[in-house]
């Protein structure tokens, strides 16, 4: 093996500069959670399918665990920790979390498709979710809360 | 393990070259980055990043052909309206590709060079007759992606090569279908699927999870083209035969494939239903 | 009021175990049997690895007992000289290091010398394949009721049937996890499960350690659904074997392909009836028999056996009842508690069987489900007779008009006879769900609750039940604001930490809401009561009251008690299984509106209704909740989930091939309840959290079958099983 050459990788996060030196081959969820102390973002399965390690790149989300941090240098990232309490009201109150686990990559992915409505002149809200699974909720929690915060901001000014 | 970050296309190109072909380049790492912790053999290897290339990121059209670049993905074709109302099954299949995590990062030109046979992004291209733009330190190649397979995950790209664009033919379609049959609705690794277009230049059906490659299945598309009578889904049952070798696996097996095959493309391209 | 740590999960604050971090910590890994049966010749550790900086548990480590104190004994932490299953625990390493770790793990090699295995539980073993008693049968139970086989003799009709049910993986999405650590000579446990009491009686039996020299602590736990009743124990002792040996903490969290293969499913059944019936359809004798694949250990196996017969008869009367059901080893990964505990497994059997009843009769599904509904009066299959006053025909009508089941029956019939190739239907299934431990078991679990009065004017309710997801704390602090007239802010629910709380009994069996919460109640009566205050005080009185006590008494504890005492009436013969199985049930009636595509083969749920009486909803939007997640596993049950075996052990352990219905798979699961309440469950709650795991494989495939004349029996009911159905139906034709 040959020796991992290590260099300064540097991204925005959660709207803050980051700076920190690695092979830039550890996956960014890991470097999330073990190394920068944000572990609000969750691993349910390392293999791109269940969505509990969804963050925000260049405002997009995407499976934390199918990205190696290098692939992000100077780039945005936005995890949950970045999400405002009263951007979850409605999720809050419907019952959009149960056990917890699936919630951060369900946040990341229904904040995505509330502030986008025009997603959904192509494509349901199911649809848009499915790279999230929930084993607890049965989604309608998840999807009544969507729906009620897409309400919202189309009365609000 | 180390990690290669190109600044432009040359760089990238120069780079594999100097690795004697021996790095990996990296797009969405869909595919790459699966179960990463687990993929001992891998940590050892050197990946090129290519998924800051703006060169390769591009959408353009020239007078003949939409070109995508070497690393559009789903995403962005998504996006792009005139790209989904000139080649809807790209939309078709482009959504149809895992969820929208998937479809973000995933390419275009990943799923070709990945090269498996349960891929949904080849067989619309392929019905599209899309060419794969390789491009190396030793210059230029195009080969026609319904030639590009030689066998199971066996393609005509040597390593030092990279998937510059994949260019589309601009044509007046008048069938264009997709259908792609998963364990689910969403997020789903195709059991069986086809694309089916027709033009000026004739049927194009190609079938995915039904070979050790996506490929084009020539005996229906020529009974197609001939217009032979087909009344039932049975009927069409020796031209699959010839076309295809669908196996048994953990998704499913080779008779559900077959007959499901059969079902779905009746119901589309033959019955008179529709 | 909205759920009490929802905002936390929902903003990722909550700390779960592998969010915890610890300084000086060790990754903990297992190393597995790759063979489903043999004696254990050696361990091998390969080359290129420094093995001196691993730390290295085996059985030779365990300081008390090679056990995973259960109902049985016959688990061992760690294979010493024999394995039962693939992917059994052998070795344990820890290094700091993760993925270093992981290639060790690798470079281990259990050498096995290979003994017969037996994989199918429906067959009998052959004398080298036996490994319990005579004949693998782990546990056997009978339950009987007048005289069958008369019956059978006698009746104008007897329909039989065969019907079998598949394992079923948990998912929940945060896979297991422990953390141990010594601090103090006390060896401490924190990590994801169920049941705290449970593994700190497992660790005191395994570590020869007492009481106190064990501490067990819950973490939020990102789900269970019975995944975390048993199973953590065995982790727990992992993590803490190997932090005792390292004298550092170490964290063992499963990956989730190693959770997926290594950690217990819901039994496969085999289930077959006979039924007699009049041409009326009126059930005359139900002769049933229940068998259930148990896997290489006893794990819970006779309990879910044990809940299984007891709802095999499903919510009928009938005079004449033979219930035989045995539980069987197979050298396949233990089988374990699962949501639901047996029960839905003879529940589709029963409910699926109704309909066929009803086709062989050319009767209306609905009609003969009327005509057999238990009523008030009449007796369960075990002689309980059901005295609730529930209207159970109201349910069942209920569900009808929610789900326009008639109008759609109708309107489907058109669609069919028209649309080229998608056939649609739908279907019902008329059930109970016994609510808490069956028969004398909250009697042996003695559970006690504590509601600890503080100085600062709040109360504390210390009980062991754990948050999973199912709004535990919440409930709990609503009993109390609606109980003491307090503010949600001046409720503080207890970290369930052995150390702290007392043993309120094991998260499980729906008994949480419904015993505890009772018990909750009764210990705010006990607090008020030590105050000198009438059970009509609240509010301020209490505030006022609480301060006056702590400066009456500086540094004592002032706590309200509460003790489990069984209700009048209870009788239950465990020898016989005769008498009071439950003491309450819930009863439920879910309807399913599905499309079979018959190009493909798929079944697609387009509606569904579910209607069910519990008692008391405490809290409508978690128990809606609760119904809606339970009917989507039910969903993933009946038609995706297709857990695949190779040597026992799963072939399809990542989440790409092991399929759980996504948001797009499923439609709006629509959820109304009625009222009845239980005189001994908390505000008159019954237990809700497995029932919805019962109706919904009956109902779909109930559908499936009126959609396209076929007759399904086994599922999960994938596009190829479907095929298979489908290809039979036209050759009958
Ligand atoms: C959860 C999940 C769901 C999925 N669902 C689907 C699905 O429904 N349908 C489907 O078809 N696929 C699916 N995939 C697979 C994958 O997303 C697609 O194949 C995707 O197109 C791969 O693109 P990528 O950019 O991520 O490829 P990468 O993983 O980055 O690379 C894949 C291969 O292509 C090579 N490569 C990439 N770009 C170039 C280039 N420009 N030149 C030369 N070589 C290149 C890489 O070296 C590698 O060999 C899924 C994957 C996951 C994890
Ligand atoms: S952990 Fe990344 S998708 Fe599951
Ligand atoms: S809330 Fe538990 S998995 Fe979604």
């Amino acid at each position: 093996m040959t020796k991992p050459e290590h260099r300064d990788i540097g991204f925005t996060l959660n709207g803050e500069e980051i700076r920190f030196s690695g092979t830039g081959t550890e996956r960014l969820l890991d470097v999330l959670r073990y190394r920068l102390g944000l572990p609000g973002t969750k691993e349910g399965c390392g293999e791109g399918e269940c969505g509990a390690c969804t963050v925000h790149l260049d405002g997009v989300p995407v499976n934390s665990c199918l990205i190696l941090v290098g692939q992000v240098r100077n780039r945005r990232v936005d995890t949950v920790e970045s999400v405002a309490p009263e951007a979850l009201v409605e999720l809050h109150t419907s019952g959009a979390t149960q056990c917890g686990a699936c919630t951060p990559g369900v946040v990341m992915t229904a904040r995505f498709v509330i502030d986008h409505p025009g997603l959904l002149e192509r494509a349901s809200v199911r649809q848009l979710m499915a790279g999230n699974l929930c084993r607890c909720t049965g989604y309608d929690g998840i999807i009544e809360g969507i729906a009620e915060a897409l309400r919202q901001e189309e009365t609000s000014p | 393990m180390t990690m290669l970050f190109p600044s432009d296309l040359e760089e990238a190109c120069e780079m594999l070259a100097a690795s004697d072909g021996k790095a990996v380049p990296l797009a969405g790492g869909t595919d790459l980055l699966v179960h990463w912790p687990q993929r001992f053999e891998d940590h050892g290897r050197t990946f090129l990043d290519l998924s800051q290339l703006a060169e390769l990121r591009a959408i353009r059209w020239s007078d003949s052909a939409l070109i995508l670049g070497g690393g559009v993905t789903y995403w962005q074709t998504l996006g792009d309206r005139a790209v989904c109302d000139a080649f809807p099954l790209l939309e078709k299949a482009g959504r149809q590709v895992g969820a929208v995590q998937i479809q973000a990062r995933g390419t275009w030109a990943g799923n070709i060079v990945n090269a498996s046979p349960a891929a949904d992004g080849v067989p619309v291209l392929m019905a599209y007759d899309a060419v794969v733009e390789l491009v190396s330190t030793q210059g230029e190649e195009e080969i026609p992606l319904s030639e590009f397979y030689l066998g199971y995950k066996q393609m005509r790209r040597r390593p030092n090569q990279l998937v510059r664009a994949v260019r589309l033919p601009r044509r007046r379609h008048d069938v264009e279908v997709f259908e792609k049959i998963g364990p689910r609705r969403a997020q789903a690794i195709t059991k069986l699927g086809f694309a089916a277009t027709h033009s000026a230049a004739g049927w194009r059906v190609v079938a995915n999870s039904m070979a050790p490659t996506v490929c084009r299945c020539r005996t229906l598309e020529g009974m197609l083209e001939h217009g032979s009578p087909i009344r039932r889904p049975e009927d069409l049952m020796p031209a699959i035969r010839q076309d295809v070798s669908p196996i048994d696996d953990i998704r499913s097996t080779a008779q559900y494939r077959q007959k499901v095959f059969s079902r779905t493309l009746f119901h589309a391209l033959f019955s008179d239903e529709k | 009021m909205k759920r009490r740590e929802g905002l936390a999960k929902l903003m990722g604050r909550e700390a779960y175990v592998d969010d915890l971090t610890v300084a000086d910590c060790l990754w903990g890994a297992t190393v597995r049997s790759s063979c489903a049966r043999g004696r254990i010749r050696e361990v091998r550790f390969g080359e290129g690895f420094d093995w001196g900086e691993f730390v290295v548990v085996d059985h030779r480590d365990l300081p008390g007992e090679n056990v995973i104190a259960l109902i049985e004994t016959d688990q061992p932490v760690l294979a010493a000289e024999a394995v039962r299953h693939v992917h059994e625990a052998v070795v344990l390493l820890a290094h700091a290091d993760r993925d270093l770790l992981r290639r060790a793990v690798e470079a281990v090699e259990v050498v096995v010398e290979e003994e017969p295995p037996i994989f199918d539980f429906r067959q009998p073993p052959e004398p080298a394949q036996i490994q319990h008693g005579n004949d693998n049968v782990f546990k056997e139970l009978k339950i009987e009721k007048g005289d069958v086989d008369k019956a059978l003799a006698k009746a104008p009709v007897v329909v039989e049937g065969v019907f079998t049910t598949g394992a079923q993986e948990h998912v929940y999405l945060e896979t297991q996890g422990m953390l141990a650590w010594v601090e103090d000579g006390v060896v401490t446990v924190k990590g994801s499960m169920q049941c705290p009491y449970y593994v700190q009686k497992a660790l005191k039996l395994a570590l020869g350690r007492e009481d106190h020299e064990v501490r067990v602590v819950q973490a939020p736990t990102g789900g269970g659904f019975g995944g975390k009743e048993e199973f953590p124990s065995g982790i727990a002792l992992h993590a803490a074997l190997l932090a005792l040996k390292a004298g550092k903490p170490v964290k063992l969290i499963y990956e989730r392909g190693e959770d997926m293969v290594a950690t217990t499913k819901r039994h496969p059944s085999w289930i077959r009836h006979r039924t007699a019936v009049d041409t009326k359809g009126r059930l005359l004798a139900q002769d049933i028999e229940v068998v259930l694949d148990a896997g290489a250990y006893a794990t819970l196996s006779s309990v879910v056996l044990s809940r299984a017969v007891i709802h095999a008869a499903g919510p009928y009367h009938c005079e004449n009842v033979r219930i035989r059901g045995r539980a069987v080893l197979t050298n396949a990964v233990p089988f374990g508690a699962f949501r639901g505990f047996g029960a839905p497994q003879s529940l589709f059997a029963c409910e699926r069987q109704m309909d066929r009843i009803a086709s062989e009769l050319t009767l209306d599904p609905v009609r003969i489900r009327r005509r057999n509904l238990i009523r008030d009066g009449e007796e369960t299959a075990t002689g309980q007779v059901i005295t609730d006053g529930t209207d159970r025909l109201k349910v069942l009508d209920r569900a009808l008009e929610l789900s326009s089941f008639q109008h759609k029956r109708r309107a489907y019939l058109d669609f069919n006879d028209t649309h080229p190739y998608l056939r649609r239907g739908v279907g019902l299934a008329t059930f109970l769900h016994g609510a808490g431990f069956t028969g004398s078991g909250e009697v042996y679990l003695a559970s006690e609750v504590h509601v600890a009065g503080l100085a600062d004017g709040k109360v504390e309710v210390r009980t062991a039940n754990t948050e999973m997801g199912q709004g535990t704390q919440t409930v709990f602090t609503q009993l109390v604001t609606d109980r003491l007239g307090l503010k949600a802010e001046d409720v503080v629910i207890a970290e369930p930490d052995t150390a702290r709380v007392p043993d309120s009994g094991p998260t499980v069996a729906s008994r949480t809401t419904m015993v505890v919460g009772g018990l909750i109640e009764k210990a705010c009566d006990d607090l008020r009561r030590r105050l000198g205050l009438g059970n009509e005080e609240r509010g301020e009185v209490l505030t006022a009251a609480l301060a006056l006590w702590h400066r009456q008494h500086p540094g004592e504890e002032l706590l309200g008690t509460a003790h489990y005492e069984p209700p009048d009436g209870i009788h239950w013969d465990d020898a016989n299984y005769r008498g009071e199985a439950y003491g309450a049930f819930a009863w439920a009636t879910y309807v399913a509106a599905v499309e079979v595509d018959l190009r493909t083969y798929t079944a697609r749920v387009l509606d569904f209704v579910a209607v069910q009486e519990i008692g008391k909803v405490l809290h409508e939007v978690l128990a809606r909740g609760q119904i809606q997640g339970g009917v989507v596993q039910g969903i993933g049950w009946a038609l995706l989930e297709d857990f695949r075996f190779k040597d026992g052990a799963m072939a399809n352990g990542q989440l790409t091939n092991y399929i759980i219905p996504t948001s797009d798979d499923v439609p709006p699961i629509r959820v109304a309840f009625l009222e009845n309440p239980y005189a001994h469950g908390a505000q008159g709650a019954k237990g809700i959290g497995e029932l919805p795991m019962d109706g919904p494989a009956p109902a779909i495939v109930n559908a499936v079958a009126a959609a396209t004349g076929a007759d399904p029996c086994t599922i999960p009911l994938t596009p190829e099983r479907m095929m298979s159905v489908l290809e039979a139906r036209e050759v009958a034709r």
